[in-house]
């Protein structure tokens, strides 16, 4: 069969980063192949590389044989690569045609629109699709799963051969996959190629005819999916090195509980979830994205609260329903994003660290106490070594590890015993990894209890003494430290009603 | 530069900005007091100055109370209107039940508060966008000021002193050759209060974190709701602070008046150097953005230039000053 895209040597690096080490990768016409690999083994840098938004350091792409360069996504849209994201980008308030057709809309004279054959247009994709879908419902009123719809007849509608879907059932059900699957098939048969990125084994089996597997921005290999066991496919994600990095696992069997959480639920996103977590311990949260890690997180911390929920604090009941409530029972939550969620960027580092414990510094007329608090986050800026000029200096100038300890320092004031660190190392450079794993390791041996939710399985497996995994908002299993690789991502793709293999 | 020079400049940098930024504002205060005084011997005298002082007072008290809920990244539209309702009631309290001068005042601020506390109310727990509910607000308390007067002025002739609250003189008593008309004194001690609790206090703090990142702040557990009701509730005691100076001068409460203060005192604001977008801002600058605002209406007048003109001007020049800021922040980073 022809190759229809062929990607060759392709290298990659960002500062700090080698993203992508002369990866190859081929598509055929009429072929669904599923690129897969764990967080950050360089999947999507790859595909942006393909649709033009990345612009690759080495190696060429060809397309029907002829090497093509892709200096934008317009150019890559004109030579037939069209890309469904994970996130879908439609104008909520706009029409299904009128979105298809955004930028590139007919006209007639005087600039007006000719909305009639904008329509027309419009059904015809959807006729071609076989789906029944009225051009000019706004897209608000649809589903997730009709909004995909939309997506894809926008690609089809630039004549698209090569069609890229990031994730395409994150948000579906299964009625709505299998109409999905349908939609693809016919594709298929009408010789499009499909890259399909996904973490689900069960979808991987049904859907795709070739598996290309990444990691840590490597090629590693691309086989057969009729005829390749779902554990081959796991081990060769997972590869078998850093094994040697396991958490030393104090004996914590006399150590009392220090948080209880029972039957958490919480709309369709976390589902009946139970745990304990003991002072001094590391819990490491495992699963791959959407799994609902950080919705548990802010469930637990009161930022969304759960609809159902017993939360038991060093045995005594509490109830959480506001960041406030969890604060003052010692949780602190350190967020995925600081930037957003953790850090008032424009104020400075002594502030920053102030922020959850003012009040502890104000006198009865509510005056900030500023020679205290300068001393304390001096102390802060010590013990923690956060490297900054000084306690004035803004948070935003930062790097990313140093913003990390600041978060840090806010809670640790607030005498926040139960810290929940969520990707606690993303977006830092390899050298401060390892300052902050220390950071958390000295922090559970002073007694504080801890749970960290990384997408890393070395980071979790580093810093971890018991391994909760989680697959669609449920926890799937909890193993202990040192577990290996291939059971955690066995449960984090284990998915409900899914046959044992 | 900047990657070598690291992380100490940056920070000198951001500190040097906010610096030149208020700076930017004094030198065109300073540029237009000079500028007038040459074009005409009548602008820098005593009496004029006063007279501009006097005319910065009511807007200036108005812009300090706004100056904290813009910086929270919130806007209120209702100060002008709620200002004049502040007055009403104090006319009410004071003219028709002819309850003693210090309950007229309580009144004024307390009926401030009370509506800035709905306000408040209405952004932080009904989450409605601080310009809609202030919006709302401002129509209502307008229609609140009418309904109450009858729509005719309510006057403060029985009430002995009244008129002294912002017309007399304590600084004139003790330095006579220095009339200050208490008027321009309770807006400094307002301002200087309003700074001081900015710059010291808890509230301050929160009013800075709030307009840099409020999701952060709620997620340090702290209650972004009650203290955001409190910044707006503290700034509708500001408006009755400007409702008693604004009657005292006209000795009267003019249920028609308030309608477009409130854009007067959120230019002064933003002349100021004070962020719509929040997080930044200064109660100096605030200050002395309502100085130019009344420098250049007088100035303007005693050049006999017609008031449409000064109107036109006054825009030109929020248009520039923001925009010499915009250059300013663009050249910093």
């Amino acid at each position: 069969m022809a190759e229809l895209v062929q990607m060759e040597g392709i290298d990659k690096r960002f500062p700090g980063v080698h993203a992508l080490k002369s990866v190859s990768f081929d598509l055929r016409a009429g072929e669904v192949h599923a690129l897969m690999g764990e967080n950050g083994a360089g999947k999507s840098t790859l595909m942006k590389i393909l649709s033009g938004v990345y612009h690759p350091d080495d190696g060429r792409i060809l397309i029907d044989g002829a090497e093509v360069a892709l200096p934008t996504p317009r150019a890559a849209q004109e030579l037939g690569i069209g890309i469904i994201h994970q996130e879908l980008a439609l104008m909520r308030d706009l029409t299904v045609a009128q979105n298809i057709f955004i930028g590139r809309e007919p006209r007639l004279s005087f600039g007006r629109l000719d909305e009639d054959r904008l329509n027309a247009d419009a059904a015809a994709i959807f006729t071609a699709m076989h789906i029944p879908m009225d051009p000019r419902t706004p897209v608000e009123g649809l589903t997730i799963a009709r909004q995909q719809m939309v997506e894809i007849a926008k690609a089809l509608s630039h004549r698209s051969r090569v069609l890229i879907m990031d994730e395409p059932t994150a948000a579906l059900n299964d009625a709505e996959i299998a109409e999905l699957f349908t939609i693809i098939r016919k594709l298929k048969a009408e010789g499009v190629g499909i890259i399909y990125i996904s973490h689900k084994m069960d979808e991987i089996k049904r859907i795709s005819d070739r598996v290309t597997v990444m990691r840590d921005g490597a090629y590693v290999g691309t086989v057969e999916a009729a005829d390749t066991p779902i554990s081959k496919i796991i081990s060769m994600m997972v590869g078998r090195e850093l094994t040697d990095e396991v958490a030393a696992i104090p004996d914590l069997s006399g150590a009392e509980i220090a948080l209880e959480v029972s039957h958490l639920s919480r709309g369709h996103e976390l589902k009946d979830i139970s745990f304990s977590l003991k002072k001094g311990e590391i819990l490491g949260f495992a699963g791959l994205m959407g799994a609902g890690r950080t919705e548990l997180a802010r469930a637990i911390f009161g930022a969304e609260p759960a609809d159902h929920c017993e939360i038991r604090i060093h045995g005594k009941p509490v109830q959480i329903r506001t960041p406030a409530d969890a604060v003052r029972e010692g949780i602190g939550y350190l967020s995925e994003d600081r930037k957003h969620f953790g850090l008032a960027l424009g104020m400075d580092v002594r502030a920053n660290i102030a922020m959850a414990s003012l009040p502890r510094y104000a006198d009865r007329l509510g005056r900030i106490n500023e020679a205290e608090l300068g001393r304390v986050a001096q102390d802060y800026i010590q013990t923690l070594s956060i490297r900054t000029p000084g306690d004035a200096q803004e948070v935003r100038l930062l790097s990313g590890g140093n913003q990390q300890k600041v978060v840090v320092a806010k809670w640790l004031l607030r005498d926040c015993d139960i810290l929940i660190f969520d990707e606690p190392t993303r977006g830092i450079d390899v050298g401060a990894k390892a300052e902050i794993y220390r950071l958390l390791n000295e922090l559970a041996a002073s007694g504080k209890a801890i749970i960290v939710i990384s997408s890393e399985l070395p980071e979790v497996l580093r810093l971890s003494q018991r391994i909760a995994v989680m697959c669609e908002g449920r926890l799937t299993g909890i193993l202990p430290g040192g577990a290996s690789q291939e059971d955690i991502m066995a449960l984090a793709t284990k998915r409900e009603g899914m046959a044992a293999e | 530069m900047m990657a070598e020079g690291g992380m100490k400049m940056g920070a000198k940098q951001a500190r040097r900005g906010a610096a030149q930024q208020k700076l930017l504002a004094f030198a065109s205060l300073i540029v237009l007091v000079v500028g007038f005084s040459l074009a005409s011997p009548r602008f820098f005298q005593i009496d004029n100055i006063m007279s501009i002082l006097q005319a910065t007072s009511v807007n200036g008290v108005l812009a300090v109370g706004v100056t904290m809920i813009i910086i929270t990244g919130g806007i209120d539209l209702s100060i002008g209107t709620l200002m004049t309702f502040c007055a009403v009631m104090t006319g009410v309290v004071l003219t028709w039940m002819g309850a003693p001068l210090f309950l007229g005042v309580v009144t004024g601020l307390g009926t401030g508060a009370l509506c800035g506390l709905i306000s408040g109310t209405l952004v932080a727990k009904a989450k409605i966008p601080p310009f809609i509910a202030t919006l709302g607000m401002m129509l209502v308390l307008k229609g609140m000021s009418l309904i109450v007067t009858g729509t005719k002025p309510i006057y403060f002739n029985d009430t002995e002193g009244y008129t002294e609250i912002s017309q007399g003189s304590l600084v004139g008593l003790i330095i006579p050759q220095f009339p200050l008309p208490n008027g321009v004194l309770i807006l400094f001690v307002v301002a200087g209060v309003i700074a001081w609790v900015l710059s010291r206090t808890v509230l301050g703090r929160y009013t800075f974190a709030l307009g840099s990142n409020e999701e952060a702040v709620r997620l340090s557990g702290v209650n972004t709701d009650r203290w955001k009701m409190a910044i707006y509730a503290l700034a509708g005691a500001i408006c009755g602070i400007a409702g008693i100076l604004m009657s005292s001068r006209l000795n009267s409460a003019q249920p028609s008046l308030g309608l477009g203060y409130e854009l007067e005192a959120i230019a002064a604001v933003v002349i100021g150097g004070t962020s719509l977008s929040g997080g930044r801002g200064t109660i100096t600058g605030t200050l002395i953005g309502a100085l130019i605002m009344s420098v250049l209406t007088n100035g303007l007048r005693v050049l006999s230039v017609a008031p449409e003109w000064q109107t036109v001007v006054t825009g030109i020049i929020i248009i520039v000053a923001v925009y010499a800021d915009q250059l300013r922040r663009r050249s910093a980073n």
